[in-house]
This record gives C-alpha cells, structure tokens and sequence, in this order.
C-alpha cells in the first residue's frame, strides 16, 4: 500500500555530516540546508502534502513513522479533512528523506518520538490538505471562468453552482498542479466543530497487509544478489575486538566473509540469516573490555545511592523555600524509590538494509526518524548526502529503540562498505537486541515531605539520582544548559508539556546527574514513568501521614490545574472512588501531564499470597483534541501492557559491565492471561496545544497498580520490577 | 534433501537438517508471513499449525517436519478471501505493528478448529504469544467475534 518514492533527485549539502538530529522537543537546530533544490519528479502534486492520480486515488504523504501507534491513519485523516476528498480513494506514501533534504525539508521532522507524530504536525499538515483543496477549487474556478465562491466542494467532486457542473478532482488535478500553492496565512483552517473525518472512529488504513502476512518489514526485505549478516558487538560497553579468528566459520557452506565492524563489532556475511548466525558462533572473538569490566547493578546502585544526598543538584521545579520548610518541619515522611534500567525489546530485533558503492549509498531502515538514519548512512557510507538515501520499512515496533539511535544502520552500511554492490541484510539476534540496547535510564529518588504540627503538608523535596539521556545522546543541548538535563523533570517541570499538576507552599524537585556507561534511550514514555512512581506513590504516603484519602488529598492541591484535575476525577468517578469496594478488592490512582496529555488511571485488584490480580482499569487522557478515539483506545490499553510488563516482570542488571538479561525468558513480557480490563475514557480539552497519545499513559499505569497493592497488602513496594518482592501478575 | 510438506505443496531443500523450520520457511521458501521474534520458542511470532496443532518454527529442525503437513499465515486467505479469523483481526482492528499477528491468528486459528465457543480461561491457555504493542484486549474481543459468528 505505502509505495516508497524511489527516484533519487540531484541535491547539494553545505555543512557538516553529523548533525541530522531526531530534533527531540528542544529545537536542536538542523545544521543541513539545501540549496539547487530540485522539484521531485513525480505526478500530480497539489501542494507538498497531496498526490491526486488520474483514477482518483488520493496519495497522502506520511513522514513520520508507522510502528503501530497509528499515526499514519491519523495523519492522512487530517489532510482529507481539510482536503475534502472520498476518505475512501485515500492511501499514503511515505517520501524519502534524501527526497525531503533536497526540497529544503519541505515536509518538516520525520522524527517519530515523544508521541508527536500528530500533536507536532497537525497544523502544517491540515494546512496541506486546505492548500491542495484551495488549488483544485481554484483550476476548477478557471476552467469554468466562474469565481471561487461559485465552487463548492464535497468527497472529492467540484460543483459550479450556478451551472450544476462537476469535475472531479482527478479530472481537474493537471490544471491544479500548476497553481502557486497557497502560503499558511492565505489558509484558514476549519473550525473543529466542522470536523467529519477528524474525531471518527475511522478504520486504519494498514491492516489487512498484518492479518495475511504480506506486510513487509525490515527483517522480510529481499532482494535478488541479497547476502545476510549477524552480528555481535563487544558485550561491554566501551570495550572493543582484540582478536578474531574466522577459520571455523569460513569452512561453512554459503558462508562468505567474517569481518570487523569497526573497532567494536565482528560481523558474519552469509547467504542466509541462519547460516550467519551459525558461523557467528564459530568465530572466537577475543574482546579488550575496557575500562567498564567491573561495572555491576551493585556499583552503580552505590554511585545513585551518594546522589540522593549530594550537595550539588540541577534544579527542575521550585516554588517557595525548601530548606526553611525542612528546618522547621514538625514531622517528616521520607522514602527512597529506584527504576531500573528497562530494554525496549520490540517484537522485530534491530536490522537494517544497505547497498554500497563507491557512487551511492542506500539503506532500507525500519526507522522512527528517517533524518537520523540518513545521517548515519552518509556518515558510516563516507559519500556526499545527495548520493545517499534512505528508504522507509514500516516497524515491527519502535517504542523510541530506533528513532535517535541508528547504530543498527550504521552497522548494515559499514559491512556494505566492504561487499561494495551487494545488498546486505543485518540481523540482530533477540539477545543481541537485548544486551546492546539503549536502556531506560536507572534512577534512584529521595522524596522527604514537610508537614506543620497539625499534620499540614508544608513541602515537598523531590531529589532525582541517576541518568541522563540527553548527555549521552544531545551533549550539545545539555552545554546550552549549563549541564542540566531538562527531560529528567519530564511530570514533575515547572511548566511545558510534562508540567507538575500540583501547587505545595514549598516544593524542590532537583536532580543529582550520575551517568553510567550503559547507555541510556528514550523508552516508550521517557522520564516520565519513574518520575510518576516517584511521586504519585509518594503522594499516596503523604496522604496516608496526612490521614487523608488519596484522592481528596491530591484534589487539595490540584485546584490551579483543572485538566489534571479533570482526569483525576473522571477516572475516580468511573471506578466507583466513593463507594466501597468488593470484598478483598483495593483501588489505586495516579495522575500526570506527560507529552502534553493529560492521564489518569485507576485500578481495582486483589492480593492472594503474593499473586495480584488486576481486575478492572479505567484510564482518562484528555490530548486536547482525539482524531481517531478507536485508535486513542488501543494505544491506551496497550500502554497497559508495557508499563505492567516493566512493573511486575522488567528490569536489565548489570555484572561484569554487561547487560545480563538475554531474551525473553529472563526479560519477561506480559500475556493475554494478564491482560486486565482497561476502560478509555477521552476528554477534548480543546486549546491551542494538542498532546500525545502513544506514551503518555504508560506512566500512570505502574503508580496506580502499586498504589493499590499498598492498600492491599499495608506495603509499600519503592523498588521494582515487583518479581524481585516475589510478586506475580496472574 | 530435506522434504517439507507446506501449505499443501511438497518443497525439496537443501539445508542443514538442523535449520530450524523458521528459517527454511522465510530463507528457502520465502514465506516471510512467519516472523522471527526470540529464537527460544517464548514470544510465539513463528508459530506455524503442524497437522493442525500450534507450534514454534524457531525451535523445530527442519529435519522433524518430513511428513508432517505445515500450514503459514499465507495459507489462509484463499482467492482473497480472508479466513473467519483474519477478518474478526480486521473487524476489530487487532494489529498495532502487527509483528506478531501472523503467530497469534495461527494460535487463534488452531484453538478454534478445537474449541469453536472457548471461554475466555480457554484463551488464556492457549494463545500465549507475547505482544509488545499491547492488543490482548483486541485479540480477546476478535477471537470471541469468531466464536459468535
């Protein structure tokens, strides 16, 4: 259905090779431009965004990436919106990001991360769909020599209405093609409550290709002269090769180069994936490990541990004063919390696809950023970018493992590099997948809460211990903060899309920076879900010391935001807060803004021994606006899943400086059987800023369960994965 | 020589006997449907009805197939009509990534030539595969749509 645009177009790049950033939401500057940009040579365009062929099919381009979320469905939902063509003519393609770099990023960010696909398009893509439907009206307007208040138009036909004549948009789509496109300030978009497709439980485009086995993914690429290759980095991090020895695996049938990729990889070519894997085996590799042969779970929980209490910190969020709070604290409330190092482990391992010529390089990536992988292909290819491209495989799931982090498609063009003009197709194994991923950070918390001698809350300090993603992956935007990593406050900032929903006479949220050499990624909800087990768990003992109910205690000091507080209540509501539950079932809440949504959960379950049983979850998000609740249900259910896996079953240790879980016997993964009700409730709060949807309520499903589980047991569990406390999902 | 009996036709190929029967299927045949997800028979993306029952391709040698009658997603659809539990998928909008939907409608198809009404205790035991995305709920609905149509 997605035909990738394949014709490559003359481009020219001034500056550097290494900067195509996945932009994350700072604004990190494009250090590319383009000049000689060059019109793709395609067929009809109305616009950037519309392709209209002659028999009606209305091609929308997507540039942000499809791994289940729904984004592309969203997205060409918003163009015809304003578009108003037959929804049912739609499909979609996906332009290269060779093809963007070449018009000037004519179609903005492909970074598909931080659940922005839509909330950070949206504008400029409905302004699309308006501007190819002004041109069509207006080729049709000419042709009639009428003016443009004579046209109306609906699913796609244009009618005069003084003549009754109609022409179709595929009929006037040549004429259309050849009118100035209008600028956004000529546009005016539809007022939401106008909207037809925007908001409908409208059917994905991309789903019959996934119940018969003909979508293609990365892993499934073929081509005719294709080799395969396996591969295995040094399992330290920081380490390197001493020494291989190829013989064994050489002596195998179909098996066709052992090679060195870079300094830290040993990669095995064959004709097949098995064959490669097999002879990988065979190759005795000698590893210099490096300086972080040492590095354990235990070392590194040390190095958080002195965090907590260590005098220097960047501050995060702040209001009041905190030490006086502190000093004349009638009583305090003190707990230490700890979020381990979590694998993103989608269901499709890393792989990528590479063809390389001294003339040109290609690559095939199933990829959450286009942009960053076609900066890596031109830095690992060594060509000039307007000989590279990269052409985009939808994803065996992403949940941020493959949008800033491209060491995979490095990896395919480095072994190309070396079979110049073959196609190869690198694979990872799951336990490759597994021991060279980019981790949720590790974080350990110290929260203390003040209270007067009446058991009046008088603050809160909030003390972060632990990683930072942007040093490891954006050092640049940490120098621009003087070394402060703004993500780590992600639920707890001070303003923004992650802004704290509570007001307290003194709060101090601060963050004491403790890197480790396990690199860290942006997991499916980010900072966010530790920052909510931190604090929502905390809430609930501060409630308790308080001798209040947590509900009614978090509504105290929610009244200054009303859209946390809207969700709050709605869930409390839905699950029947004032009443009293079953007997033996207890009920835990959560709230937060994450990714500019505003998400709640509540959870009934019960304690057997040390089995938890979740019956029943009602989840809130308030995004501002809900393009296609159907799929705003599924990403929310689903969100169930990863954040209850993480919380009972998940974490990545650490011995000898490796990564010790290897698959998914060791790293477990929730199944049907554990699948809990979980009930949507969405509320449009409407507003100039729209949130996220694919991340957002991950990080109060943890909270909200363990909230519960004290209640249900009179512990509280500050550490998880919750199998190391004996407890079990059933 | 190995002789494998797949979707109705018998295929001779030359690998290793010990090639799991995955990787015969997507290298040698092509049938890229079956999906690698662990290796270790835990995520269930590869399953494959072997005379009828689930099993996980990447853990069978290709070598203990000879004579047994393997049936893949792509033997579902039939002249592009979606089988009964391929169009409940579809109806009730299943797939996120749809990475491991080729293994769960095999599961779900094995267990419902078995069991045409299974409780949902039924599900629950037989459909074990593991889902990143999340879409148990969505698959419990679709294989209880079967079960009522």
């Amino acid at each position: 259905m997605n035909k990738i645009l394949s014709t490559p177009t003359r481009r020219e790049f001034m500056g550097g090779t290494a900067a195509i950033g996945s932009g994350l939401a700072l604004g990190i500057p494009m250090l590319y431009t383009t000049k000689n940009a060059v019109a793709a040579e395609v067929s009809p365009e109305i616009g950037v965004w519309v392709v209209i062929r002659p028999d009606e099919t209305i091609v929308v381009r997507i540039v942000r990436s499809e791994m289940g979320q729904g984004t592309l469905t969203g997205l060409a939902q918003l163009v015809a919106e304003e578009l108003e063509c037959d929804w049912s003519k739609v499909t979609t393609e996906y332009p290269t990001p060779g093809e963007s770099l070449s018009r000037k990023r004519i179609w903005g960010s492909y970074s598909t991360g931080g659940s922005r696909g839509i909330r950070e398009s949206q504008e400029y893509v409905r302004q699309g769909g308006a501007a190819a439907r002004m041109m069509l009206i207006q080729a049709a307007a000419n042709a009639w020599g009428v003016g443009i208040d004579q046209c109306t138009v609906s699913k796609g036909i244009i009618t005069n209405t003084a003549t009754g004549n109609k022409v179709s948009f595929g009929q006037i789509a040549d004429a259309a093609a050849k009118l100035p496109v209008p600028l956004p300030a000529q546009i005016k978009l539809k007022d939401p409550k106008d909207w037809k497709l925007i908001g409908k439980r409208i059917a994905r485009l991309d789903t019959r290709g996934k119940v018969n086995g003909k979508q293609i993914y990365g892993i499934d690429l073929k081509f005719n002269d294709m080799l395969v290759a396996n591969i295995k980095e040094c399992p330290v991090f920081g380490g390197k090769v001493k020494s291989f020895d190829p013989t064994q695996a050489l002596a195998i049938k179909g098996v066709k180069r052992v090679i060195q990729v870079g300094d830290t990889a040993v990669a095995v070519v064959a004709e097949t994936f098995w064959l490669a894997k097999s002879a990988l085996e065979k190759v005795n590799i000698v590893w210099d490990e490096g300086p972080n042969a040492q590095v354990s779970s235990e070392s590194i929980a040390a190095i958080l541990q002195e965090g907590l209490t260590a005098k220097d910190a960047f501050v995060g969020n702040k209001a009041g004063d905190m030490s006086t709070a502190l000093a004349s604290a009638a009583q305090k409330t003190e707990s230490v919390y700890f979020y381990p190092f979590l694998n993103h482990a989608p269901m499709e391992p890393m792989n990528a696809t590479a063809r390389w010529t001294p003339e040109r390089c290609d690559a095939w990536v199933p990829t959450q950023d286009g942009e960053a992988s076609l900066a890596a292909v031109i830095a690992a290819a060594g060509i000039p970018a307007d000989r590279c491209d990269v052409h985009k495989i939808n994803l065996g799931g992403g949940f941020g493992r493959r949008g800033a982090f491209q060491d995979y498609t490095t990896q395919a063009v480095l072994i190309a590099k070396q079979m110049p003009g073959t196609h190869i197709k690198l694979i990872w194994t799951r336990e490759e997948d597994m021991t060279q991923g980019r981790y949720h950070p590790v974080m350990a918390c110290k929260l203390t809460g003040t209270f007067d001698a009446n058991k009046n809350l008088t603050g809160i300090h909030m003390r972060l211990s632990g990683q930072s993603i942007l040093a490891s992956v954006r050092p640049a935007v940490l120098e621009q903060q003087k070394g402060r990593d703004p993500l780590v406050f992600q639920g707890v900032a001070d303003a923004g899309e992650h802004a704290f929903g509570y007001t307290f006479p003194n709060l101090l949220v601060d963050h004491a920076m403790r890197n480790t050499h396990i690199p860290p990624g942006f997991w499916r909800g980010v900072n966010a879900n530790q920052n909510a087990v931190f604090f929502e768990c905390f809430v609930d003992e501060l409630a308790e010391t308080s001798g209040m109910d947590p509900v009614a205690f978090r509504r105290k000091y929610m009244e200054n935001y009303p859209r946390n507080l809207a969700v709050l209540n709605a869930v409390a509501e839905s699950i029947g807060w004032n009443t009293k539950p079953a007997s033996g079932v207890f009920r835990g809440v959560a709230q937060m803004k994450a990714f500019g949504s505003f998400v709640a959960a509540a959870c009934e379950l019960s304690v057997k021994g040390n089995k938890v049983k979740i019956h029943r979850i009602v989840a809130a998000t308030d995004p501002g606006y809900a393009v296609n609740p159907a799929q705003i249900e599924r990403q929310v259910s689903g969100s169930f899943v990863y954040g209850l896996s993480a919380l009972f079953q998940q974490e990545c240790t650490v011995k000898s400086g490796r990564i010790v879980q290897t698959n998914f016997d060791n790293f477990g993964s929730m199944r049907i059987a554990q699948m809990p009700k979980v009930e949507t409730i969405i509320i449009e709060g409407g507003g100039t800023e729209w949130g996220g949807i694919g991340e957002p309520t991950i990080c109060v499903a943890a909270p909200a369960v363990l909230n519960a589980i004290a209640k249900a047991t009179g512990k509280r569990y500050r550490t998880v994965p919750l199998k190391n406390h004996g407890l079990t999902m059933v | 020589m190995t002789k494998i009996n797949i979707n109705g036709k018998v295929h001779t190929v030359d690998v290793d006997p010990n090639t799991p029967l995955l990787w015969v299927i997507r290298e040698q045949l092509g049938l890229t449907g079956t999906k690698f997800g662990c290796g270790i028979a835990q995520c269930g993306a590869c399953t494959v009805l072997m005379n009828g029952e689930a099993v996980r391709t990447c853990v069978i040698p290709v070598s203990a197939i000879t004579n047994q009658k393997i049936e893949t997603i792509e033997s579902l659809e039939k002249d592009g009509q979606l089988s009964k539990v391929q169009n409940a998928w579809v109806q009730n909008e299943v797939p996120q990534c749809g990475y491991c939907q080729s293994g769960m409608i095999m599961a779900t198809t094995a267990l419902l030539r078995k069991k045409p009404k299974p409780t949902d205790a039924d599900i629950d035991e037989a459909i074990t595969n593991i889902c990143r995305c999340g879409t148990f709920q969505e698959v419990r609905a679709a294989i209880h749509s079967v079960a009522k149509s």
